[in-house]
């Protein structure tokens, strides 16, 4: 008996990914509402992906190819835990290439490569209640999302222009999906907000909150803003150093004890096949 | 104007062993436009209560109280403060203000409340504080801090900033000097001239026997010992 | 231009708020009981009783914030005319509430939004109709600050640096921004000391009469009664025992537990 022959495929049992199956059809029936699911104990602590991970058991085949990232990078401690978790399970193929993956898990990224029809995006979500800070009540949220009051979402802008001059909410940047229910995309920086109308499934996991949400391909998700303060998806205003790419998110990187820094794509797929077609940024040729 | 019927009142006292104490049976007046009439009696004999009946501030028992053609026994509430707003003013012994609100204000409000643009109202108000020599300093303060006399003078500016066709007078002069007291008088048969019916109760025999064109005592309504 | 037909105006109107037999149990206890009355556009309806006496219960019934057991609570609304709130679906009251209704709690913790600036606390119900013009936001907020005269540069500070005087002249500016036609006030100037109170008493009646709103006040201070209500209901043990103009019940008050009321007030 082989080590992955000890585990039911993919680590749960059948009827609990028969549960998150329902809970993923009803959640992509209602784009970007929150549907409870009876989230299960994991091998791994709360906040490490225990919502993706399980929604991820559940859409998983045996002839699927799984990336996992962590903001952007594959071979983060989180990422690659994850990774191994799924080999070690359901021994399916795994993979560091966004154009190659079947599924893909992140944790608060998105990828730079435009996903396509036939790709699963799993996103790990810590807090799926986009109104939370506001509104401490369960009770009151849901009946908010019920009846559309989202006035409170924008109190929130409010509040981020009346003490910094400007909306600097920069991740977890509220979304309205489809006209209808305001979700909160996880904690991706705001640059990937307009990357969420996109080709592929998007899946949303939060484990320890015990909510699942989704949007179908081409949902309409349209970042909350005000008129005279209107959305921008920023980033840090350089080329990648390793690469040259002018567009894509970086990650600031301290380099010395001097205050010496540089700044790379966090997408760690998207700067390779870069770099391996020729591109070269200020310090990649060393 | 004023016609009030077989009015009647009595206080009942629930909390002192229900003790019922008639005050007035029967009272019976009219006040025709352009005239002054006085009420009269001892004190004790019901002038303050029979005035109060008529701004609707007590509750007659009996009779009719019809002041601008609204009885004021059987009316609503929004339809005496609408008579009061338009129809029936009263200078009473006592200014009641909120606190803080400067003496101005307090005199131009009953004009803001029929319509006036807050300019004009101020200016009347102004005007009419100026004749009742209260100082110019004054006018910007809260008349709570004033003194009695002053006071006095302040509510019958407020008394007579609108032109209302009824008025009730509760010892208009008391505490007055000459000076002011002749102001007062003024104003009095200012009202009558343009009109205006008014019920008023003068202790001041000299004051009374000048704008007042009869007089009715109160007494006689007293009601028969029990 | 100065003398009117008292029969015009005001008393032609048909009532903003018709209130009929609302009652409301709490097990076998009586919270209130059989409660009707007319309150018409402009008017200040103040109602007074000991703690207990279902005055509160009354007011939450009629705000939408409680279920009576029976009765019709009919508004007249802007768009439908007079339709009866506690029929109303609950999407239709709710924006009722915070729209064409405001409620000043007693304590204004309970009002307002503490974690949120004193713009954002007044802006938020403009956003929540649909406002989506910071600039505008700020500038209503601002001038409904200067209103309830909180100065302008304590706009982005937050509700637990302001006073209690403050805090509750925030909470009024908050719900009166988006220009309600009736408020419900639960014990407004409660827990306030005396100056303040003087203050938030004048700020109040020259909102009611200078925006010509509809107020239902519940207080046991008669002294607050006598200051803003046209007329006055007295409750005790959950059913109304006296009700009428507010001068003639503090002056001449008829029912037995009135009299006690008023003759229990302490004297300055």
């Amino acid at each position: 008996m082989t080590e992955t022959e000890q585990y039911n495929f993919a680590y749960l049992d059948e009827q609990t990914k028969r549960m998150i199956r329902r809970t993923l059809l009803k959640a992509l029936a209602i784009p970007g509402y929150q549907v409870p699911f009876a989230s299960r104990e994991m091998p791994m602590p709360y906040g490490w992906g225990t919502g993706g991970v399980q929604v991820t058991a559940a859409v998983l085949t045996p002839a699927d190819s799984l990336k996992v990232i962590d903001q952007g990078a594959d071979d983060t401690t989180n990422a690659v835990s994850i990774r191994k978790f799924f080999e070690k399970t359901a021994g399916v193929a795994t993979t560091t290439r966004t154009g190659e993956a079947s599924v893909i898990q992140t944790r608060h990224r998105i990828p730079e490569a435009p996903l396509g029809e036939g790709q699963i995006l799993v996103y790990q979500v810590p807090i799926p209640e986009p109104l939370r800070f506001l509104e401490p009540r369960e009770t009151e949220t849901r009946k908010m999302h019920a009846l559309e009051e989202y006035g409170l979402m924008h109190v929130k802008l409010y509040e981020d222009i009346a003490r910094h001059g400007e909306i600097a909410t920069a991740y977890a940047y509220p979304v309205r999906v489809e006209g209808r229910y305001v979700m909160d995309p996880s904690p991706i920086p705001k640059f990937d907000n307009p990357k969420m109308e996109m080709a592929a499934i998007q899946l949303f996991g939060a484990g320890r909150e015990q909510r699942i949400y989704a949007l179908p391909p081409y949902s309409r998700v349209v970042s909350l803003d005000f008129e005279d303060h209107p959305f921008e998806a920023t980033k840090a205003d350089h080329p990648c150093a390793l690469c040259g790419a002018e567009g894509s998110y970086l990650d600031e990187v301290i380099v010395d004890d001097a205050g010496g820094r540089m700044f790379v794509c966090s997408d760690t797929d998207f700067c390779a096949g870069r770099r391996a077609a020729g591109h070269v940024g200020k310090e990649g040729g060393a | 104007m004023i016609e009030i019927e077989g009015a009647g009142k009595s206080f009942t006292l629930h909390n002192q062993g229900g003790a019922v104490i008639e005050v007035l049976a029967g009272a019976s007046l009219a006040v025709a436009p352009g005239e002054c009439v006085a009420l009269t009696g001892a004190s004790g004999a019901g002038k303050s209560t029979l005035m109060r009946m008529v701004y609707g501030n007590y509750l007659a028992q009996a009779g009719r109280i019809v002041v601008g053609g609204l009885d004021v026994v059987r009316a609503s509430p929004r339809e005496i403060v609408a008579l009061r707003r338009h129809t029936l003013g009263y200078v009473s012994q006592f200014l009641r203000v909120v606190p803080r609100v400067a003496t101005r204000d307090v005199v131009a409000e009953p004009l803001l409340a029929v319509g006036w643009a807050p300019e004009p109202a101020r200016a009347r108000a102004e005007a009419l504080l100026a004749r009742l020599n209260i100082p110019e300093a004054l006018w910007g303060l809260s008349p709570t801090t004033f003194s009695g006399g002053e006071q006095q003078r302040v509510n019958i500016a407020r008394g007579f900033a609108h032109d209302y066709p009824a008025l009730l007078l509760d010892e208009p002069t008391a505490s007055l000097d000459p000076v002011n007291r002749e102001v007062v008088l003024g104003l009095i048969e200012a009202a009558k001239a343009r009109g205006a019916a008014i019920l008023g109760i003068f202790h001041d025999a000299e004051a009374r026997a000048r704008v007042c064109d009869r007089a009715v005592d109160v007494s006689v309504f007293a009601p028969r010992a029990a | 231009m100065s003398v009117q037909d008292p029969s015009q105006g005001c008393c032609k109107a048909a009532p903003l708020l018709a209130v009929r037999g609302v009652s409301k149990t709490y097990g076998g206890r009586v919270g209130c009981a059989d409660v009707s009355f007319d309150l018409y556009p402009g008017e200040v309806m103040g109602i007074v009783g000991e703690s207990g006496s279902g005055k509160s219960t009354l007011l939450n019934c009629l705000a939408g914030q409680m279920a009576p057991d029976a009765g019709e609570v009919i508004f007249d609304t802007r768009g439908a005319g007079p339709v009866d709130t506690l029929r109303m679906s609950e999407p239709e009251r709710r924006m009722l509430a915070r729209t064409d209704w405001a409620f000043v709690h007693q304590n204004p913790r309970d009002g307002l939004r503490m974690g949120v600036s004193a713009g954002g606390n007044v802006g938020e119900r403009l956003m929540a109709v649909g406002a989506r013009h910071y600039g505008d936001i700020r500038a209503q907020a601002l001038d409904w600050l200067d209103r309830v005269e909180i100065a302008a540069d304590r706009i982005d500070d937050r509700p637990s640096a302001f006073s209690g005087g403050m805090q509750q002249r925030l909470q009024i500016a908050r719900n009166l921004v988006t220009g309600p036609r009736l408020v419900f006030m639960d014990e407004p100037t409660g827990g306030l000391d005396v100056s303040v109170q003087a203050r938030l008493l004048d700020l109040m009646r020259g909102l009611v009469r200078g925006m010509g709103l509809s107020a239902i006040v519940v207080t046991h201070d008669l002294a607050v009664v006598r200051l803003l209500a046209d007329r006055l209901m007295v409750m005790k043990g959950g059913r109304v025992v006296e009700s009428g103009l507010t001068d003639q019940v503090l002056d001449d008050p008829q029912h037995g537990y009135t009299q006690l009321l008023v003759s229990s007030v302490l004297q300055v």
